[in-house]
């Protein structure tokens, strides 16, 4: 396992936001976190890059504990960060963007490598170098703020609902480069989303987050044919067999 | 972040210069770099042990710390050099440059020389090294910098070290016109203040400012009572940070955490 995750809560004050979550991702392979609204996303994914301190329990990453590490000691040990909502740097230049994600690095000959890799993955980036970023489309910070987390040459990235916001179109492009990245580069990759339907076709395992626990976790291809996310995850209640009462109903880790 | 005690910080960097090249007869180029050495470490010291404990607080806590950082140096460099106005020596007190008709005194030419020398090195700075972008990516979005690994906490230290530096440098090349005393950085609050209401980043709106606050303070010593000229500029200060934060022109949007 490359991350580990052995029973952590986290607070935000006197909220319980996490209560006791352990998960695992294996190297090379793509883990979605599905959950809803509030569920506690985010939360796992600042705990882990150290922007926020566990309460309890145990994070591993290439067999080092980094659990209530500074963000900036996690992220020399190859985890980047690709905050919710492009978090980007409005006012500086998309290649200025993109040389900050290298700020911790020192070889210049990789790192101009690894620019070039980010613009062949991103082509409307390469466009758009020189501009300021707060002007690009939405779309386009999504794909800058990963750009920028490749630029760090992680080991693994965390990746926070980059369908958020975005065309169906662009969800499933945005996706498509997820995977080849995990392909091409064997980059692991934890991606939490809402987004059900995309994250469980382009992931390999995938947990699912109720209230800060962990409810039920499986491959991928097992979740999208559990009756239960596919009522409450993929929306596919028309399809139950007629006569079933909506208050009988339950999900049945309840 | 907004620092009320810039002009005290110039004050002190004066201080340091007349200390080390007038008391102890160092020379005058050496003594310079050690003084705006002196203050850079001092500007890095105050944010690593005092202003880092209000990161995050309210822009008013900060505001309110800085003044009060403000007068207590100002009572230091009382104690420790007296509140009689000093003078500078310095290589070209008393010389002046003719250029065709015009007569410049060597003291003001190297005020704009200084000025002008330090602008581009701190533009090029900001604009081209690694540490000063990050610098403006740290401003821009801290979460962020936070993300890709920019050691926050140590950037903005180093913010302070070179604002310091810079007050120093100001307070130098101030000092053979002004003299070298503990009110001496009144002066530095009004430009500051300009800057502030005028929005960083805009020289117009820095010239506009400059100008609010000079006709603020005639007025205030015409019609109100003692002590109120030298207060006005605070008073416009305050009252433009709470009114228009961004500045009359501002360029920079400020991104609400
Ligand atoms: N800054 C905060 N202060 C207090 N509580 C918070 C804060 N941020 C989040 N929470 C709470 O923690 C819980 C988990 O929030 P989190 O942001 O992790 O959810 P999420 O799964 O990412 O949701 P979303 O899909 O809306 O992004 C929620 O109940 C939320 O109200
Ligand atoms: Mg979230």
């Amino acid at each position: 396992m490359l991350l580990e995750l052995k029973n952590v809560e986290t607070y935000y004050g006197p909220i319980m936001a996490i209560r006791g979550v352990s998960l695992a991702v294996p190297e090379g392979r793509i883990v979605a976190v599905l959950g809803a609204n509030g569920a506690g996303k985010t939360t796992i994914l600042r705990t882990i890059s150290g922007v926020m301190d566990p309460q309890k329990g145990e994070i591993v990453f290439a067999g080092e504990d980094i659990a209530r590490r500074d963000p900036d000691a996690v992220m020399r040990l190859g985890l980047s960060h690709v905050p919710e909502g492009r978090e980007v740097f409005p006012f500086l230049s998309v290649s200025e963007n993109l040389r900050m994600g290298a700020y911790s690095r020192r070889d210049r000959a990789r790192i101009a490598g690894d620019l070039e890799r980010v613009y062949d993955y991103f082509p409307a980036l390469a466009d758009r170098g020189s501009q300021q970023a707060s002007q690009l489309s939405g779309g386009e910070q999504q794909m800058l703020a990963i750009g920028r987390a490749l630029m760090a040459h992680p080991r693994m990235l965390l990746l926070d609902e980059p369908s958020l916001g975005l065309s169906p179109i662009l969800v499933h492009q945005i996706f498509e480069i997820i995977n080849r990245i995990n392909e091409e580069q064997g980059m692991t990759i934890l991606v939490v989303e809402q987004n059900a339907h995309v994250a469980l076709r382009h992931s390999h395992y995938g947990y699912v987050l109720e209230n800060g626990r962990v409810v039920m976790d499986d491959t991928c291809e097992k979740l999208e044919n559990s009756p239960d996310i596919q009522e409450f995850y993929l929306g596919m209640k028309d399809q139950m067999p007629r006569g079933v009462r909506r208050w009988k109903k339950r999900k049945t880790w309840r | 972040m907004v620092n009320f005690a810039q002009g005290d910080l110039m004050m002190l960097g004066a201080f340091v210069a007349v200390t080390l090249i007038g008391d102890f007869g160092l020379p005058w180029v050496l003594g310079l770099l050690l003084s705006v050495l002196a203050l850079a470490v001092f500007g890095y010291l105050l944010d690593a042990f005092v202003l880092r404990r209000v990161l995050g607080e309210p822009q008013f806590a900060i505001v309110m710390l800085t003044i009060g950082l403000g007068f207590i140096f100002r009572a230091v460099a009382g104690l420790v050099w007296g509140y009689d106005p000093q003078s500078f020596p310095t290589p070209y007190t008393g010389k002046s440059l003719r250029v065709g008709e015009v007569v410049v005194s060597y003291e003001n030419f190297a005020i704009l020389l200084g000025t002008l020398i330090l602008c581009v090195v701190l533009f090029l700075f900001f604009r081209r090294t690694r540490l000063g972008i990050a610098m403006q990516a740290t401003s821009q979005n801290q979460l962020a910098a936070y993300y890709v690994g920019i050691p926050v906490k140590r950037v903005f230290s180093l913010v302070w070290a070179i604002s310091a530096g810079v007050a120093a440098v100001a307070g130098i090349l101030l000092a053979p016109v002004s003299l070298v005393q503990p009110g001496m950085g009144f002066i530095g609050i009004k430009a500051f203040a300009a800057a502030v209401i005028g929005g960083f980043g805009s020289i117009p709106g820095a010239l506009l400012g400059g100008w609010i606050i000079g006709i603020a303070e005639q007025f205030a010593g015409v019609y109100l009572p003692a002590g109120f000229q030298e207060m006005s500029a605070y008073g416009i200060l305050i009252l433009a940070l709470i009114l228009r934060p961004q500045g009359l022109f501002a360029q920079i949007q400020r991104k609400k955490v």
